[in-house]
């Protein structure tokens, strides 16, 4: 049996009255690759991002069960959010790299976590850059603003920056919904190459992406999880109905 | 031609005919002010005291003195207003409070300045002890400039894309380093932009320094912030209503009137160069 690094339990969100998340259980094993999928609005993102506690910028929301990180319940009131997000990282949607230059968008995390000295963060700068096979593209324009790289190779940027602080379970929301196919094959390839490393959750409305890069799917629909297992069986011998109906395409 | 087309002919010739009126009213002022003010309008004329009773001479002191309460105004807004915007917006709760504070900041953009001058003279003049000043004049001017500064802050601030806050907080930023390092450098050209126009508001303004601050007439610059200065739009006021022999000065009323309209243009240019230097 696989180590357990995340464990969410009976967990609950609404946003005001409109219930989100119904009753979740999902046990997320360390170092492998999670996928979350599901049709728009089942509320895969939601969950994604009950894990670092985002939702707490929105006032509206409330969650109830338990999600816990090596045991300990995150959603606890007194859970320090901060060293929390510092432990679980992650990567957006669109990529969202700072108005800054590019060695400051991955030194960002370790100076404002103060994890390693002013002579240490070249040596980290560059060696996240090359985890996110980035540094042969940049390695000469390091000064030079983010924001003039192209999406995809600000999205491998976001990642170098993510995995900077060393977290240990980064979550992706649909990391590769903006890139074209070559950007994406080379983000899945870089998903991978991170496998053992940290323990990683992707939400993907992309079905062929799941079965090439996760270990274990999640298929959740209308908020409920409807059946979690390795991924070649939940796309080969899926137990329940919708969830056959759903990976052989015939709705979502 | 069908009813259809020819009423389309008649809205736009309208809307034409309205934006030429405004551009023709803008132009006739312009105009009227360089025919009448530039005979008087020279580099000695900007560089000089008034001379044997403002009949000749400059108007230097009181570009001066406009200048300097200008700055101090904003230097004491800046601050405040900012830190007021950031606060609502990044801070405070979505409750009836806060919904209270910003509706109060909205009226007071509203209030007539000359109530804003009778506000300094009661508290700033008097009751504080500074006196007719630069200083008392300054902060009257950066209370009338705090709403729009308050203002314009916030709506720079919201418009800073929730995904960058996120991209921040998510790497484990606490609140206040993610308002620091991301949302204010990404807010900073629209924050420049309604300060500077904010700024140039106050340097027109008469009202609020009427009684906090400005002279009539000055021989010397102020020599610190408790001192009286002379002020273009003051200046421009006693030229055309106050003076002795008001015809005879006439050109240098108009050329004060120019001055001033430069100045509030430069600054106007400089937010608009503001803006295009930071979208690239």
């Amino acid at each position: 049996m696989e180590k357990i690094k995340l464990d969410v339990q009976a967990l609950d969100l609404f946003f005001g009255k409109k219930q989100v998340l119904k009753n979740i259980h999902l046990s997320i094993p360390e170092g492998k690759i999670t996928a979350l999928i599901g049709p728009s609005g089942c509320g895969k993102s939601t969950l994604l991002r009950s894990i670092n506690r985002l939702h707490d910028l929105h006032p509206d929301a409330r969650l109830m069960g338990k999600i816990l990180l090596d045991g300990h319940n995150i959603l606890h009131r007194n859970t320090n959010v901060v060293h929390l997000r510092r432990r679980v990282g992650m990567v957006f949607q669109k990529p969202n790299p700072f108005p800054m230059s590019i060695a400051e968008n991955v030194a960002y995390g370790l100076k404002i976590n103060a994890l390693c000295s002013k002579s240490e963060m070249r040596a980290r700068v560059e060696q996240s850059l090359r985890n996110s096979f980035l540094w042969e593209e940049v390695a000469d324009d390091l000064d030079k603003s983010a924001l003039e790289l192209s999406g995809g190779q600000q999205q491998r940027l976001c990642i170098a920056r993510a995995i900077a602080v060393e977290p240990e379970v980064i979550l992706f929301d649909e990391p590769c919904s903006a890139l074209d196919p070559i950007s994406t094959a080379k983000i899945e390839e870089l998903i991978m190459g991170l496998r053992g490393k940290f323990t990683q959750v992707i939400v993907t409305h992309n079905m062929q992406q799941a079965q090439r890069v996760a270990d274990y799917t999640a298929f959740m629909y209308l908020g409920e999880l409807i059946e979690f297992g390795e991924t070649r069986q939940i796309f080969e011998k899926p137990q329940q109905e919708l969830t056959k109906n759903y990976v052989s395409g015939h709705f979502g | 031609m069908t009813k259809k087309t020819i009423s389309r002919f008649f809205g736009f010739a309208l809307l034409v005919s309205a934006t030429l009126l405004v551009l023709a009213i803008i132009g006739l002022i312009l105009f009227d002010l360089l025919a009448k003010g530039s005979s008087a309008f020279s580099w000695h004329f900007l560089t000089s005291f008034p001379q044997k009773g403002m009949t000749e001479g400059g108007i230097f002191p009181a570009i001066f003195g406009t200048t300097i309460v200008t700055l101090l105004s904003t230097a004491l807004a800046m601050p405040l207003g900012i830190g007021c915007a950031v606060y609502l917006q990044e801070y405070a709760a979505d409750n009836n409070l806060t919904r209270l504070i910003r509706a109060s900041v909205r009226n007071l953009a509203g209030v007539p300045s000359i109530v804003y001058g009778l506000f300094g003279l009661s508290i700033f003049v008097e009751g504080m002890g500074m006196g007719v000043s630069v200083l008392a004049a300054g902060c009257t001017l950066g209370l009338l400039t705090l709403p729009s500064i308050i203002a314009t802050t916030e709506e720079a601030l919201r418009n800073v894309p929730r995904l960058s806050r996120e991209g921040s907080l998510a790497l484990g930023a606490t609140p206040w380093e993610c308002v620091y390092t991301v949302v204010l450098p990404s807010a900073v050209p629209g924050i420049l932009t309604g300060l500077i126009l904010a700024l140039s508001r106050a340097a027109g303004e008469t009202a609020p320094i009427l009684f906090t601050g400005v002279a009539f007439y000055s021989r010397y610059l102020p020599g610190s912030v408790f001192d009286e200065f002379m002020a273009l739009p003051y200046h421009l006021y006693i030229l055309s209503t106050q003076h002795h022999a008001i015809e005879a000065v006439r050109p240098l009323a108009y050329a004060t009137a120019l001055t001033l309209l430069l100045l509030v243009f430069l600054l106007n240019l400089t937010a608009f160069w503001v803006r295009a230097r930071h979208k690239r």
